[in-house]
């Protein structure tokens, strides 16, 4: 079965392949990350299983934000900050050299802890990312904006203003132009560093159905502090404390009958 | 009690405004009554005949100061540029540094240095290239004529433009750094470059400030004396050449002051220049002010 097929028969049934045969998305082994002579990550080796939604959790400066933005070369615009070891996306190591930066953020998108909409038009804020990849036609164009808009179900409250500016929009519904801002680039990869942290109930609880909703298509990571949050979400859960990797698994298992004494300690609520 | 000093502070700025605009236009009168708006308009400065206009300083003034801006905004927004997100962090500081420090050198040191230095230069090499090259160019050859006396309005306001980089500059890069990182990463993580980042992000974002940053080294270009008074030739002419001399406001105002008796007509129309060149920094700051207003839409 061709990866479009599977699509569909995805979107069909919400079947989705199980995770044992299918090959991770991302494979991360042996990633080490350092802030100048500070070591932040030590040794992770995770999957992020294709079309799961993987949760990050764990106390502050755990490091759990620090391997999302490996997962998109983030830490490059910043000198000091160095990753060793290995990401594989496509048979590729995506923190090694020679890899083309902007091309990769178009794979692999990110949506940020605070709304961060550009200082355009509704309309223009879609349109930008994609213009970088891709040369499309205005037709193209408004079908692409019709279309993520509506994935990250936002369409209906934003299409009567497409060409006022997106500063103007709500917390919530900015976060959710942002998600539809990454996918109209079709990444293959989502990754949500804490996105309902600066938000209110109602819209984290549209952010979280739409989450729902996304991972039919995109595999996605979330870090998040919110351990209902996790649950709620999250396929799999994975537990990192002080750079480590402490633990992941189905996040039913994580919470319920984790392996770890660190890792029940936390979900418990005795540290973090 | 402290209140009431305070405001009283406040209403003073107001009053001393006020008083220096009347007292400008108060002694200016007479000028203004005997050629009208004439003045304005007419290229002559005869103080034997008793006749005054103030359209060469006026000219000079406005094309120096913007010949300055359209070399200096360039520079300074690659210096900015450079800075906030190219140099390496070691170097940010010492070019800082460096800039702050430009902005420190008093203006009659810039007038030296262009009268030494820069003259000889611009009569010697620059403008015998240009006038060699485009000189005979149709229309653009025009602003490019004549015997290279390295002196005048191209000059003036090569050295106008050193002067206001600073400025401008510093108040580009300290903007710049304003925005905030998750923006700039946000379009970073949808693919964009650096570039990009800056054009679609850091410039929209930031547009305001940075106009008003220009509109501060137009401010400080137009009323600058001693250095263009130094290289710009105080010449009484117009000429679409850029090489010719000419004459600003500030610098003819500067020549000529101590030259002028209490009362007397040239006096008066030395006022009214300088309440001209009051009207036209007015002018620029409300000019600013309007392309300052929020946008509504943001293409």
């Amino acid at each position: 079965m061709n990866q479009a097929e599977q699509r569909v028969r995805v979107l069909v049934s919400g079947e989705r392949p199980s995770p044992q045969k299918a090959e991770p998305r991302i494979a991360i082994r042996d990633l080490d990350f350092f802030y100048g002579p500070l070591q932040a990550l030590k040794g992770i080796n995770l999957d992020l299983p294709e079309r799961q939604v993987t949760g990050m959790i764990g106390p502050s400066g755990c490091g759990k934000s620090t391997l999302l933005r490996c997962l998109n070369r983030m830490y490059d615009l910043y000198p000091g900050q160095r990753a060793t070891g290995q990401v594989m996306m496509d048979a590729q190591n995506i923190i090694g050299p020679h890899i083309d930066v902007n091309a990769l953020r178009g794979r692999v998108g990110m949506v940020f802890q605070k709304p961060t909409p550009f200082p355009m038009t509704v309309y223009n804020n879609i349109a930008f990312g994609v213009r970088l990849h891709e040369r499309l036609s205005k037709s193209e164009m408004d079908e692409r904006v019709h279309w993520s808009l509506t994935r990250a179900a936002l369409w209906e409250e934003v299409k009567d203003r497409l060409h006022a500016p997106a500063l103007g929009l709500s917390g919530g519904q900015q976060q959710r132009l942002c998600i539809a801002r990454t996918i109209a680039v079709r990444p293959d990869v989502i990754l949500l560093d804490e996105p309902t942290s600066a938000l209110d109930p109602l819209s984290t609880l549209k952010i979280e159905e739409l989450i729902d909703e996304l991972k039919s298509e995109f595999t996605i990571a979330i870090v998040t502090h919110n351990m209902q949050q996790a649950a709620r979400c999250a396929d799999r859960v994975a537990f990192f404390y002080l750079g480590e990797l402490v633990e992941v698994g189905e996040s039913s298992q994580i919470f319920t009958a984790p392996k770890q004494r660190r890792t029940q300690e936390y979900i418990t609520g005795r540290f973090g | 009690m402290f209140a009431a000093a305070a405001a009283s502070s406040g209403v003073f700025v107001l009053a001393l405004l006020g008083a220096i605009i009347i007292v400008l236009f108060i002694g200016s009168l007479p000028a203004f009554r005997a050629f009208g708006a004439a003045f304005l308009v007419s290229p002559t400065w005869n103080p034997v005949k008793q006749v005054f206009g103030g359209a060469v300083p006026i000219y000079g003034t406005v094309v120096s100061s913007v010949l300055a801006l359209i070399l200096a905004v360039p520079l300074s927004f690659g210096i900015a540029f450079y800075l906030t997100e190219l140099a390496p962090v070691w170097i940010r500081y010492p070019i800082g540094t460096a800039i702050e420090l430009l902005a420190a050198i008093p203006s009659i040191i810039y007038g030296m240095w262009g009268f030494f230095v820069i003259v000889p230069i611009m009569a010697q090499y620059v403008q015998p290239a240009i006038i060699g090259t485009v000189g005979d160019v149709p229309v653009l050859g025009d602003l490019f004529q004549g015997p290279p006396f390295g002196t005048g309005l191209a000059t003036a306001a090569f050295i106008l433009a050193v002067m206001i980089i600073p400025f401008i500059a510093a108040t580009m890069r300290d903007v710049f750094l304003s925005v905030p990182v998750v923006y700039k990463e946000s379009a970073y993580g949808v693919g964009c470059t650096t570039w990009e980042v800056m054009r679609s992000i850091v410039l929209p974002y930031t547009r305001v400030s940075v106009t008003g940053g220009i509109m501060l080294g137009l401010g400080r270009a137009l009323g600058e004396t001693m250095a263009v008074t130094f290289v710009i030739g105080n010449t009484n002419r117009i000429s679409p050449n850029l090489f010719a001399n000419g004459n600003t406001i500030a610098s003819l105002v500067a020549l000529e002051f101590p030259e002028s008796q209490a009362g007397s007509l040239k006096l008066s129309a030395l006022l009214a220049l300088g309440f001209l060149l009051f009207v036209i920094s007015f002018a620029v700051l409300a000019i600013s002010r309007l392309l300052l207003r929020p946008q509504r839409d943001v293409k």
